[in-house]
């Protein structure tokens, strides 16, 4: 009796678990894989033949511009993020620990603001009458404001101050576990503290690096919203082109295609994320 | 000396790029031109406009509401998942694992078209049921990974001694590994939550044209511009923010 009660449990949690991953998540990804490979169709959206002309489309002129664009916009973003975020938060995990403590709450409120509401906020900072142009106006530095707001260097300092916490977050989680006798033990025999830091530091940091630069990569070159309040009217950012794929041209199989393309480029970086020493646990911590 | 300044200098001025914006626009919102060229005076008429937006205050409250039943669906198909990935060792177990780590990875603009596509096909109109399924299909990936971090502390013994001495499946999970996993239950809701009412790309692809919630609300107010109402929403988002991040503190630092 208790045996088949057993069982029966066990059959029917199995069972949910397999509709709920086949429903959510086998099935709509089969089904944009699906789309990449159909025609275009004005009423059903999908129709038959199956082709490859949507993964040629990405080789496209406009298109591919956009992607290039993208993908540039999205390695300016992370590399700034890395180089002023990583030292950033170097010297806060050194600090004492109500410090730190203090520090670390100042860097997640903005973190958990909103991320609409803090690009909104960017705008009093670069609009012509804004604090950057206001300030070199009254300096003298410069006769007119410069257009700053609506350009794709708006669109990056709107990416990067979305995204910099991803940065910190995953490397100070890092930095925090580093064993200090390692780095007292290299101070004791002579080590200057530029040797401690290239040698020890960053090295025993590389899979929080790794982490913090998907983290901030792949939104750099999906958040769409970013582009939308700051940047201008040219396209730069590729999740602008997926949305316009599905929401205005109503051209499904392409959008598909490019999706599947940011697939396989995330599908990478997570094998180089556990390549490089992460484990699944600590990508829940991320968050 | 001169390094330490530098330092500090740096430091700060890495705080001064995360608070700066969020300051300035704060300090316009109690500004009466309305923009930020000129200060006019104080006000607060731009905050009592805020509070009489009904179709804001509105969606505000359908967002705690979705929030809320979010995180609820998550929690319960996320712990589920947890303890039968715990406890059973079955075929495609390394493929949900797999999955897991996909669906927190993914790019929300991905999960966003893909579930689109599905309820597009089969029919399902756009509103409030695609909204909480496909939050709770991005949420519960988190809740999963937080009780499995805490059913896997914990000795196996304890549950191998209960089922010797006669305690059946159900028994076990209900007075043994429910009781063990609920602080990280309670975890994984708060984190549901926060992930859920912060969404804007993946509702913005499932909600519809008659399911306005309130990511999807400040997405369109913030599109056209400066406004100095919205300035007002901002400074409100903002201390409500502050609030919360000071409260979850208070608590962690109080266990």
């Amino acid at each position: 009796m208790r045996k088949s009660a057993d069982s029966f449990c066990r059959s029917a949690v199995l069972y949910f678990i397999f509709i709920w991953f086949g429903l959510m998540f086998f099935t709509p990804n089969l089904l944009v894989l699906l789309a990449s490979f159909l025609t275009k169709d004005p009423v059903w959206f999908l129709r038959l033949p199956l082709n490859l002309q949507n993964y040629a489309a990405l080789g496209d002129g406009v298109l591919l511009h956009t992607i290039l664009k993208s993908f540039g916009l999205a390695t300016c973003t992370t590399l700034f993020c890395l180089l002023f975020g990583y030292p950033f938060t170097y010297f806060i995990a050194r600090m004492g620990k109500d410090a730190r403590a203090v520090l670390l709450m100042l860097i997640i409120v903005p973190f958990w603001t909103n991320s609409l509401i803090r690009n909104y906020a960017l705008i009093a900072v670069l609009s012509d009458n804004g604090l950057i142009n206001t300030f070199l106006l009254k300096t003298g530095l410069i006769r007119e404001p410069v257009k700053l707001l609506y350009t794709n260097f708006a669109v990056f300092v709107g990416m990067a101050y979305t995204l910099v916490p991803f940065m910190i977050l995953p490397v100070y989680a890092v930095l925090e576990k580093i064993d200090r006798s390692l780095v007292e033990a290299a101070a004791d025999l002579g080590a200057t503290p530029v040797d401690i830091f290239f040698k020890i530091v960053v090295p025993l940091s590389v899979p929080g690096i790794v982490a913090g630069c998907i983290m901030v990569f792949l939104p750099a070159l999906t958040l769409f919203y970013v582009s939308d309040i700051l940047g201008g009217a040219d396209v730069s950012v590729l999740g602008s082109v997926i949305r316009d794929k599905f929401m205005v041209s109503r051209d499904w199989p392409v959008g598909a295609a490019i999706s599947i393309a940011l697939t396989l480029f995330m599908l990478f970086l997570l094998h180089l994320y556990f390549k490089s020493g992460n484990t699944v646990e600590q990508e829940r911590q991320l968050w | 000396m001169v390094t330490k300044l530098l330092k500090a200098l740096y430091v700060i001025g890495m705080y001064f790029f995360l608070y700066i914006p969020l300051i300035v626009t704060i300090i316009f919102s109690f500004n009466d031109a309305g923009t930020a060229e000129h200060w006019n005076g104080f006000t607060t008429k731009w905050y009592v406009a805020l509070f009489r937006d009904q179709s804001l205050i509105k969606a505000a409250f359908r967002s705690l509401l979705l929030a809320a039943m979010a995180a609820t669906t998550s929690t319960v198909v996320g712990t589920i998942i947890a303890i039968a990935l715990h406890r059973y060792r079955f075929i495609g177990q390394r493929v949900v694992f797999g999955s897991l780590s996909v669906i927190m990875m993914s790019p929300e603009i991905i999960q966003g078209i893909s579930l689109v596509m599905v309820f597009v096909i089969l029919g399902v109109p756009l509103g409030f049921v695609t909204v909480l399924l496909s939050h709770t299909v991005f949420c519960f990936p988190f809740v999963t990974m937080t009780v499995l971090a805490r059913l896997k502390g914990f000795n196996r013994n304890l549950v191998e001694a209960a089922a010797d001495l006669g305690a059946t499946d159900v028994s076990i999970v209900q007075k043994i590994l429910i009781p063990l996993v609920l602080p990280a239950v309670f975890a994984g809701w708060l984190m549901s939550f926060t992930l859920s009412i912060d969404d804007v790309i993946i509702s913005f692809f499932v909600s519809g044209k008659n399911y306005e919630i309130l990511p999807l609300k400040i997405y369109s107010m913030v599109r056209t511009g400066i406004q100095p109402d919205v300035n007002a929403l901002c400074a409100a988002m903002f201390f409500a923010t502050f609030a919360v991040v000071l409260l979850s503190y208070r608590l962690v630092r109080k266990k």
